[in-house]
């Protein structure tokens, strides 16, 4: 199956990439080449088989119901590319 | 035999005996760096001020008489996407080129607390994804054996350090092969535990089902010993396993007896180079030397585990990934330019009469995210987003991701059905040695071939070793792996020493002059 250049201009919005025309272009090319590989699961009759979302079965991990303090906000904020000590700053999105 | 050629074993025998100190291990490895580091490239940073303060430290300690731990002295590598508190943790990305992690992953913790010298970070694939250690956003890794050829990846830098003797410990990760491929390129001895064996606890996440942090090494001896420090139950981490830690590094020397060695048949098809699958074949005969049957098993689902991981694992990184933004860390593109770019792309869309077009630009955060990702990735990232993101788009999720979760399934069958009639699987790593530089850049679905051989124990959890079983005629390293039911690293390793007290392939050494 090949995809189009414009589902992979789409997919490149959903995942929140800026791709050039020339990289729309090869990334048309080369997903096309993985999704034509994967198809071939498509021979396998799976009607019956649980999906496996996990290698190891585990379920409710629950931790003691204790309050632990949280990471310092000068520390976390520090990595933040733009943030004015309290909040993280964004360009403006309200009245756009 | 100089101080940067001995095992990790040997040297805390040593350290024990007050034959050495650490602070002169650690300069020994400082100079070895010094010198061959230019030409191989595995470490992308090298503390060698902190290592010697850390060094100076256990000494001090040590002569006290104070307890110490496991590792105590002895000098350790860190893959680059481990997080170390306060350190920079760049996952050799330009996202992360400047990111200080503000806490210690539970491995590099864990190393701490065993009182090991943390000496530097390895270069990797960017974000772990690749099997060259080309896609670093910083530097070549290349092969010690031959410095025209890649060392593997994604653990490359890991891998590439220990085979030139600029560390004998090192941590890898392994998502679909990223230590067992390098390990076996490369000629040394790395192990992916079962998943859930070592917490993933600042483990800078790629495919969160699949990703496993293990040791890297020259022995089973010294995996063993780096497996045992770095195990263990981790209240962080919800997947990790609460079963107790085996003393490995005890029990690696006893042999196995009665051992049922199995062979997939599936795994010497088309494909498998000629030197890779005769070197495997007379490593098979050395077990049965050592008095162990073999019995061909079949692992009907094989062919299909690189489909399954490329849905998997790029569906996992791109939900993962969607976390660097460009605003809670990271890359952030130029605000201003940004701002300007979009007035200009609407002005010129409103003169040509284009209104809707206008309209449906993106707002100005939601190009901030695309132009910050668009800078701070690479290539092979972007891909693995755009895949990971198409299959799980609207139509698409029970076509491919629940599809693959399904075959998933019957891989892990597949192990089941081994396991009852053998104790371990043996067969190649990779289906040939080392490739050159730049050989498969260019072909992406080539690249993920590689994994063939790795991909299944990610994906059904399971643990597995390379050990180096030979060379081919051009003087590269051929790898052995040896997988085995869930938990039983113990038997692994055994099985890896057993190996190599009857055989001396992990003793050779690159010529680095």
């Amino acid at each position: 199956m090949s995809l189009s250049r414009a589902e992979v201009e789409k997919v490149s919005l959903l995942g929140r990439l800026q791709l050039t025309p020339a990289e729309l272009d090869l990334m048309t090319t080369q997903l096309s080449a993985v999704v034509g590989y994967i198809e071939q699961l498509k021979e396998l009759s799976t009607d019956d088989v649980e999906p496996m979302a996990h290698a190891v079965p585990t379920s409710n991990v629950f931790r003691d119901d204790v309050v632990t303090p949280s990471a310092d906000r000068a520390l976390i904020l520090s990595n933040a590319p733009h943030a004015d000590g309290e909040f993280y700053l964004v360009p403006a999105v309200l009245g756009e | 035999m100089a101080l940067y050629q001995k095992t990790a074993t040997e040297l805390l025998g040593l350290l024990n005996a007050g034959q050495v100190t650490s602070e002169e291990l650690t300069r020994a490895y400082a100079e070895r760096i010094a010198q061959v580091d230019p030409k191989v490239g595995a470490y992308l940073r090298v503390d060698v001020n902190g290592a010697l303060e850390q060094a100076r430290t256990i000494d001090a300690r040590r002569k006290r008489g104070e307890p110490l731990g496991k590792l105590a002295g002895v000098p350790v590598a860190v893959k680059d996407l481990l997080c170390a508190q306060g350190e920079l943790t760049t996952c050799a990305s330009r996202m992360l080129e400047t990111y200080r992690a503000p806490y210690d992953s539970t491995v590099v913790a864990k190393l701490r607390a065993a009182d090991a010298v943390l000496l530097g970070r390895t270069n990797m694939d960017e974000f772990a994804m690749g099997g060259s250690t080309e896609n670093s956003a910083f530097q070549k890794t290349r092969n010690p054996w031959d410095l025209e050829r890649t060392p593997g990846g994604s653990s490359g830098g890991a891998a590439a350090c220990v085979a030139a003797d600029e560390a004998c410990l090192s941590i890898g990760t392994d998502t679909g092969g990223s230590i067992r491929q390098p390990a076996a390129l490369c000629g040394i001895t790395g192990m992916k535990p079962t998943y859930g064996r070592v917490s993933r606890y600042g483990l800078v996440a790629f495919a969160s089902s699949l990703d496993q942090a293990g040791p890297m090494a020259r022995t089973a001896e010294d995996a063993a010993l780096l497996l045992e420090v770095i195990s263990g139950h981790d209240p962080h981490d919800a997947t990790s396993v609460n079963v107790p830690v085996p003393s490995y590094s005890q029990n690696v020397r006893e042999p196995l007896q009665g051992l049922t060695v199995g062979l997939v048949r599936e795994h010497f098809a088309a494909g498998l180079d000629g030197e890779v699958e005769s070197a495997v074949r007379e490593a098979v005969k050395v077990y049965e030397s050592l008095g162990a049957k073999v019995k061909e098993v079949s692992f009907p689902h094989a062919e299909y585990g690189v489909a399954v991981y490329y849905i998997i694992a790029p569906c996992e990184a791109s939900s993962n990934l969607a976390r660097y933004d460009g605003v809670h860390y990271g890359r952030r593109t130029d605000e201003a330019k940004l701002i300007a770019e979009l007035d200009a792309e609407r002005k010129q869309l409103l003169a040509a009469g284009k209104k809707r077009e206008a309209e449906s630009l993106d707002t100005s955060l939601v190009r901030l995210y695309r132009k910050s990702r668009a800078e701070g990735f690479g290539s092979e990232v972007k891909r693995r987003i755009m895949l990971g993101t198409y299959a799980l788009s609207s139509g698409y999720y029970d076509a491919y991701y629940l599809k693959a979760l399904k075959v998933r399934r019957l891989i892990r069958q597949d192990y089941d059905k081994a396991f009852e009639q053998v104790d371990l699987i043996a067969g190649p790593c990779t289906t040939s040695p080392a490739f050159k530089i730049g050989e498969k850049v260019d072909d992406p679905l080539a690249m993920y071939l590689v994994d063939l051989y790795t991909v299944s124990a990610n994906l059904a959890g399971v643990g597995g070793i390379s050990i180096p079983c030979g060379f081919s005629k051009q003087g590269l390293p051929i790898g052995l792996q040896l997988q085995g039911p869930p938990l039983a690293e113990d038997k692994l390793l055994r099985a890896a020493h057993m190996y190599q007290t009857a055989t001396d392939w992990h003793t050779r050494r690159p010529k680095l002059a």
